[in-house]
């Protein structure tokens, strides 16, 4: 079995009175797409604010690539995507890239190679606030981007985009993985679990699976992945998750 | 100290502003015409004009970098681009060297026009020279934006943080001794005055629009220095990298 690049043990967490993150153990797999999937409100947002290192937690360990999360060794070893896009709209992507390019001190002909990435060359030169949402989302990931991350934490990058381009990213995850980066990408669209190597689910700040997708199927007998993790979660298998 | 992030910051804040030629055409004209005002409102009284004039021409800096700053740090705390910053290599001293920079030079472009403005076309008279009220107005600026970088975080909205210059700069202003000396006021609100920024502020350009700056000068310089560092240091205390 592969190095863990996350490892996460005891996590507790708590937002406004609640219990946001409880995780007894958790590893994280170097070299994979690990999928980190549940509805909204299970903690997923949370637990990467943990791994980051950014979000205050009541109790427990993470460790990142062998350092403490947050560490300020891991700051150039570690690219992180938030929900919502964290860049300036009032900036060219040209020149939101050039700013977190020189931050993180890459040349600025690194730019050309992510905006490659993330297919966004022929807007490079329009204003962020006047791209759609799905565009500007990919800005915020070519940012993550730029300074080669050993470990990219990716939160719901793929939301509101449409299913070519959706494919498209889960493409490049794979490619980066298959180049020895660690991804660890969430979505509460279940279609894209099939995208991944390896999946987490949470629910109610739980994890309540860890394995690859053949796994989950094999567990719940539902060959459908969407069926599966509603089996999972006891939902009625015909109703939508939110 | 790291000088490519506070060049890279200071360059993406003047990139902003490049962006909104409506603030920056406000930003460089409203002191101007503002001390165009004061000219005609005092027309029969030149002295009065000189009296309040370059007090004025030196705090409008202060004023309009605390606004500026105030809401692109706030709008940087709530866009997630301030979280994304702190996950990233620089120390918070880079980040907030980058904005002292680029407010600083974007106050010198002002404080510049707004000098032109009010000694070359209008009259305006100051016995310690353009230069002087000129660099105290820039000072005054960096003093405004670290201020304003301070107060953001305790904003949650751009409404709370627009307030905050009524609530936070205006009782200095009536304070400084601008509207009336500060030995006539009643006891306990010189005391107050003693210890608001502001105070030396004003106290610095008055002296220099009556004379040269001197040695009283030089301490209320010393202070708005020291006051612009201690709101820098709390303003950096209130950039936290890890948040409930």
């Amino acid at each position: 079995m592969p190095a863990a690049a996350i490892e996460v043990r005891g996590l507790i967490v708590r937002r406004g009175g609640r219990l946001a993150v409880d995780v007894a153990e958790l590893d994280v797999e170097q070299g994979r797409v690990t999928g980190l999937m549940g509805p909204s409100g299970s903690g997923k947002t949370t637990l990467m604010r943990a791994i980051v290192g950014v979000q205050r937690v009541a109790g427990g360990t993470v460790t990142v690539l062998g350092e403490p999360a947050g560490a300020p060794a891991l700051r150039r070893r570690v690219g992180y995507m938030t929900q919502a896009p964290s860049v300036y709209g009032d900036l060219t992507v040209r020149e939101n890239l050039m700013f977190f390019g020189r931050i993180v001190g890459v040349p600025d002909a690194t730019n050309e190679r992510v905006l490659a990435q993330v297919a966004l060359g022929e807007h490079r030169d329009r204003l962020v606030r006047d791209l759609s949402g799905g565009e500007r989302a990919r800005v915020s990931l070519a940012a993550a981007l730029l300074g080669r991350p050993e470990l990219l934490v990716l939160d719901e990058p793929t939301v509101g985009l449409d299913p070519v381009l959706r494919v498209e990213l889960w493409r490049l995850f794979k490619t980066l993985a298959r180049e020895g980066a660690t991804l660890l990408v969430s979505s509460h669209s279940l279609e894209e679990a099939r995208h991944c190597d390896r999946l987490l689910l949470l629910r109610d700040a739980r994890v309540l699976f860890s394995d690859t997708p053949g796994a989950l199927r094999a567990r719940t007998g539902c060959d459908d992945l969407e069926d599966a993790f509603l089996a999972m979660v006891g939902a009625p298998t015909t109703a939508r998750a939110a | 100290m790291s000088l490519h992030v506070t060049s890279a910051v200071a360059r993406r804040v003047l990139a902003q502003l490049r962006h909104d030629r409506r603030t920056l055409a406000l930003l460089i004209l409203v002191p101007a015409l503002l001390m165009t005002l004061l000219r005609f409102i005092y027309d029969a009284r030149p002295a009065a004009f000189d009296h309040v004039g370059a007090p004025l021409l030196g705090l409008f800096p202060l004023i309009s970098m605390f606004l500026v700053s105030s809401i692109t740090v706030l709008r940087e705390r709530t866009n997630g681009t301030l979280e994304r910053l702190l996950t990233m290599p620089p120390a918070k001293l880079d980040i907030l060297g980058g904005y002292g920079l680029a407010f600083a030079l974007m106050a010198t472009v002002q404080a510049a026009f707004g000098c032109a403005v009010a000694f070359g076309l209008l009259g305006l008279d100051a016995a310690g020279g353009v230069w002087a009220v000129g660099m105290l107005a820039v000072g005054n600026a960096v003093l405004g934006m670290a201020l304003g970088l301070f107060v953001s975080a305790f904003a949650a909205t751009e409404l709370q943080a627009v307030q905050f210059m009524p609530a936070f700069l205006m009782p200095q202003m009536l304070l400084c001794g601008l509207l009336e000396p500060r030995d006539q006021m009643a006891a306990g609100l010189r005391a107050a005055a003693d210890v608001l920024p502001l105070t030396y502020a004003y106290d610095a350009l008055h002296r220099v629009s009556a004379g040269a700056l001197g040695g009283r000068g030089a301490v209320d310089v010393a202070v708005i220095v020291a006051a612009t560092m201690l709101a820098l240091g709390l303003g950096a205390a209130t950039l936290r990298r890890r948040t409930a």
